[in-house]
């Protein structure tokens, strides 16, 4: 890595959520510019995408066929390449098409649709070129993204963290929402990395993060059901902000699949 | 010969953009012969992933259109379900609600005006570049973004997608200590966000009067966030559900995200369109503060827009320290909602311009139908026909250089959503 990294921010389909890590880092944003050279963050200003770079954060998820090459040239360029957020790491909410007639809906939407150059899917980074590190997130918090620069700069592999939210309850004396509150709380079968901000709040967590280590969201899935949950309504809580994430999806359909039966 | 096509569509739609856009201007003869805003950033189908749905996963689902400002899409839907559900949350609620919006208007303006336009108007690409110059005040406005920030996260734990709002108010509300804490920084803000807005005032903003119709809210007390009815300066006044009566989305074939027309013609929505129509709303400190600038508002400068913000963060703090002056009350958090078929509408202050929603549910409170209007489509109208007078007013005999640098200067003036595009912008002038 030269003494100066040059670093890049790319956006895809995404709500811009995740670039803000670095545009609410407040003095951080001032000390990062010091550190490294910015060369390509349209957001920010800078804007030179056939850049060479040491990293490039990627935002957003693949969804038109001029993304999906638009990938692949930003990968060559690139040393190390990160996701940045749920659309780049697993396809984000926007891959909830994934699990429909994605052309059709469009057809539904637009009254032109061929002026729109959409594909029927919205799929993850790493379905389309090697990806080096992953940052899961709706949204990515600032300490996590800077956090990854900063081990990067040390030339150090970030590390990933796959805790389940749980952890964070007990860490933070949070209530057991899911005991206490009957309510249907994805966090044991969730990455913390939020602070376990939902059951904080007295609420069920909603899987931003994605999945955790060793998740049983067969035995969750259950627990649900004895909450009086129905089977397509269990189905939905793993089908969201993650669905396309391969444990979520799993789930998903399993639950997907009951629900037909039954009906 | 003009290739302008417009095609009108019945449907209200879909998933709204913000993302990558790109102007095209086609110049013959000293004259503007195509001009387009394009916007191609994939549509993400928003409307359709809400069908099926809970309304009690709508605020989260809604919230990930939009990382910058998420509260508004959550306050304008818990506000249409409300009324489905003939909810009447509270006087408490409200002005939580308001405290949150206050805290979106100070991070979103903030932001705008440092790191996205500023740039624009004292000659810099970037804030990191502007900062070496102007390192006070570069500071000053991150100081204030971080604290609308600090706000959001008070009442939705954290300031992208947050997780606090829900129909009928919020999951949990502040403890006393917490927002005491608060309190004491957003007073000692005051004299940032009153030099902020002289700031802005004093900054070479370009001088350009223009024609055009501006649309908000409108509020019997207040200065519009979360209610009022929907007013223009042409003289409409009407109630929120009566907006597709007036208003008429389209496609155009160079842009993903909708156009919109008021009775078929270009409008404004945002803070200049509502500081221009809710004068007499301002606080009194904050009307000094504003016309201590020397800026006579009502304003036909669309340059203005920047000190309306400024104008707006200083409302914006004046009513978050007057709401927990006298904190409201702490409980309960959210009124009981039980869920009923039928069509609720909601229409609220985005930092950027009215959003608004329009959601149609059954007796198990599961989304049928939703409808959402974002403020950044709505522009795009006015910033193609702002364009087209500003660059003929600026002379179109500049180089290509400066013609793309004042295009670009009018276009994130807007705020659009597609701010991060807009600095991305690619402007292919072609001469004949």
């Amino acid at each position: 890595m030269t003494a100066r990294p040059r670093i890049a921010v790319h956006k895809f389909s995404s709500c811009d959520g995740c670039q803000l890590a670095f545009l609410n880092a407040g003095e951080d944003l001032l000390t990062l510019d010091r550190l490294v050279d910015m060369v390509h963050f349209a957001e920010a200003g800078p804007v030179d995408e056939a850049a060479q770079v040491d990293i490039a954060f990627v935002e957003g998820s693949i969804s038109t066929q001029a993304d999906a090459e638009r990938i692949r040239r930003v990968r060559e360029r690139s040393g190390f390449l990160v996701t940045l957020g749920a659309c780049a790491t697993a396809g984000g909410l926007q891959a909830l098409r994934n699990l429909a007639d994605g052309a059709g809906w469009l057809a539904g939407v637009y009254a032109q649709p061929e002026y729109i150059d959409s594909l029927a899917t919205a799929t993850p980074i790493r379905e389309h070129v090697r990806v080096d590190f992953e940052l899961w997130g709706c949204p990515v918090n600032a300490r996590q993204v800077l956090a990854t620069v900063r081990a990067l700069l040390f030339g150090v592999r970030p590390v990933a963290d796959h805790q389940k939210v749980c952890m964070e309850c007990k860490r933070r004396q949070a209530v057991c929402v899911l005991v206490t509150g009957r309510r249907p709380c994805l966090g044991p079968v969730t990455s913390s990395g939020c602070g376990a901000l939902c059951p904080r709040f007295g609420r069920d967590c909603y899987g931003c993060f994605g999945p955790s280590e060793s998740p049983n969201t067969d035995a969750l899935g259950r627990r649900f059901e004895g909450l009086g949950l129905t089977p397509e309504s269990i189905a939905r809580r793993f089908l969201f902000i993650n669905s396309h994430a391969e444990a979520f999806a799993e789930a998903g359909h399993k639950w997907m699949g009951k629900h037909d039966e039954k009906a | 010969m003009t290739k302008k096509r417009e095609v009108r569509i019945r449907v209200p739609l879909l998933t709204r953009v913000e993302g990558e856009g790109a102007l095209d201007i086609a110049i013959r003869a000293g004259r503007i012969e195509q001009l387009h805003l394009r916007i191609f950033e994939p549509p993400r189908l928003f409307e359709k992933f809400l069908q099926g749905r809970g309304y009690q996963e709508v605020p989260d689902m809604v919230a990930r259109i939009c990382g910058i400002c998420p509260v508004a899409y959550q306050m304008s839907a818990v506000q249409a379900l409300e009324r489905v559900f003939d909810v009447d949350p509270g006087d408490h609620i409200r002005a939580w609600r308001r405290l949150f919006y206050c805290g979106e208007w100070m991070q979103s303006h903030s932001l705008h005006i440092h790191l996205l336009a500023a740039p624009d108007f004292l000659g810099f690409d970037s804030v990191t570049a502007m900062a070496k110059r102007y390192p006070d005040e570069v500071r000053r406005g991150l100081r204030l973004q971080a604290l609308g920030n600090d706000i959001i996260r008070l009442l939705g734990g954290r300031s992208v997608h947050p997780v606090g709002a829900c129909a009928g108010g919020f999951h949990r509300l502040p403890a006393p200590d917490e927002s005491c804490e608060l309190l004491a920084r957003l007073q000692a803000a005051r004299d940032d966000a009153e030099a902020l807005l002289a700031w802005t005032a004093r900054l070479p903003l370009p001088d350009d009067d223009q024609d055009f119709v501006s649309v908000a809210l409108r509020h019997p007390h207040e200065y519009p966030m979360n209610g009022g009815r929907l007013v223009s300066s042409a003289g409409l006044d009407i109630a929120i559900e009566d907006y597709p009566q007036h208003f008429t989305e389209f496609q155009v074939p160079w842009s993903t995200a909708l156009h919109a027309g008021l009775h078929g013609e270009p409008y404004l929505v945002g803070p200049l369109a509502r500081l221009n129509l809710n004068l007499d709303r301002l606080p009194r400190p904050v009307r000094q503060a504003l016309d201590a600038t020397g800026i006579d508002f009502p304003s036909r400068n669309l340059f203005h827009s920047i000190v309306a913000r400024a104008a707006e963060i200083l409302l914006a703090l004046h009513d978050a320290i007057a709401i927990l002056e006298q904190p409201p009350a702490h409980a309960p958090a959210a009124a009981a909602v039980s869920p009923r078929a039928g069509t609720g509408f909601g229409c609220t202050e985005a930092p950027r311009g009215i959003l608004w929603h329009r959601y149609e549910v059954d007796a198990a409170g599961l989304i049928v139908e939703a409808d959402i209007v974002p403020p950044t489509s709505q522009n795009q109208a006015r910033i193609e026909q702002d364009l087209r007078q500003s660059l003929q007013h600026f002379g179109l005999d500049h180089d290509e250089q400066a013609l793309r640098r004042r295009a670009e200067t009018v276009i994130r003036n807007y705020d659009p959503c597609i701010s991060c595009a807009t600095h991305f912008l690619r402007l292919a002038v072609e001469r004949r």
